[in-house]
């Protein structure tokens, strides 16, 4: 008998395609369903991007982006939320192995550093409020602390979250429903920074250079 | 059965099949950090330099943040081009189409507003920009 006979009357292994397989397991629709979450989020932002874009220049006399942003701070913030985010990478890779101290640790790193983050803003913030560039001053800071305290508002959120989520891994182990929130928590946290990544760029840098 | 039929979760790594030639997740994500901050330097750089056309400087920035947007996406949330991904990747489409429409059709109509609102004096009048 030829040999390519005899491969082909052997019954292939056929995959059930995804409507014969049935439904797809939870972890996979939890987190789809969170993904869309999170780009209506980022359309959320896209808005307020677009109204600090517009109402930039309007300093109605008031301080300008260049008189008020330290360069400085907003590098250290960065740094600190791009690492935050690759240890939070780190935190999945653990939970996937189903380690308990590497999990803490990398939690614990995310933790600091966004904390860190936050820290720097509010600084930022007061500093900028104490010299009388308060929201109320004119349209460009109304935009300014409207989209930069809503990303720094999400990072609070995403702190309590991670608490949140090392208590229930001390609770619960490393079951299915943590790993779904856990998943969720890191997509998240990513999404964060990527919208700091178009925030650092759109109101430090171009506000700042000549 | 197997997985493979279903579409992969945003932020999980590709299937086991692929896994086998694939590098190790670890070096996945170190590659995307020091991709990012070489970016992210890059940026900082080109916003304080004099070396460069002051004119360019803001598309340069754009296409840098861009990239690393980019960059993200793919290292860290592990979007692919593969088909168990396409749904993640057409949800993320539409949502770029809405963030461009709304950030260009805003700045674009504003601008357009600004023009028509010239003083007979030729001083733009500015109304929207008072406050």
């Amino acid at each position: 008998m030829n040999i390519s006979v005899a491969i082909d009357s052997v019954p292939q292994e056929v995959l059930p395609s995804a409507s014969e397989a049935g439904p797809a397991p939870k972890r996979i629709v939890v987190a789809y369903g969170f993904w869309i979450f999170l780009l209506s989020d980022i359309v959320m932002f896209s808005a307020l991007f677009a109204s600090y874009a517009v109402l930039g220049h309007s300093t109605a006399g008031g301080p300008t982006g260049a008189q008020l942003f330290n360069q400085v701070t907003v590098a250290i913030e960065t740094a600190c939320l791009l690492v935050s985010s690759y240890t939070c990478g780190l935190m999945s890779l653990a939970i996937n192995s189903r380690r308990y101290l590497r999990t803490y640790l990398a939690a614990l790193i995310t933790f600091a550093l966004g904390a860190a983050f936050l820290t720097l803003e509010i600084r930022e913030f007061a500093s900028m409020i104490a010299i009388g560039a308060t929201p109320e001053r004119s349209a460009f800071l109304s935009a300014f602390f409207t989209l930069v305290g809503c990303h720094g508002l999400h990072v609070t959120l995403g702190l309590i979250w991670l608490v949140v989520m090392m208590v229930q891994v001390a609770v619960m182990g490393f079951d299915a429903t943590a790993q779904r929130r856990l998943l969720c928590f890191s997509l998240f946290w990513h999404a964060l920074d990527i919208v700091w990544v178009g925030l650092f760029t759109v109101v430090y840098l171009m506000g700042v250079s000549p | 059965m197997t997985e493979a039929r279903y579409d992969r979760a945003p932020g999980d790594r590709p299937s086991r099949e692929m896994q086998a030639s694939a590098p190790s997740p670890l070096f996945v994500y170190t590659t995307g950090l020091f991709l990012a901050l070489l970016l992210t330097a890059t940026s900082f750089w080109a916003a304080n330099t004099s070396l460069l056309w002051p004119g360019g400087v803001a598309l340069g920035l754009a296409v840098l943040a861009i990239a690393q947007m980019g960059v993200h996406l793919v290292f860290f949330l592990h979007i692919t081009t593969g088909p168990e991904s396409t749904n993640n990747v057409l949800a993320l489409a539409f949502g770029v189409l809405i963030v461009f429409v709304v950030v260009a059709g805003s700045m674009w109509i504003m601008a357009d507003m600004n023009q028509n609102m010239m003083m007979p004096s030729g001083e733009p009048m500015n109304l929207h920009m008072q406050h």
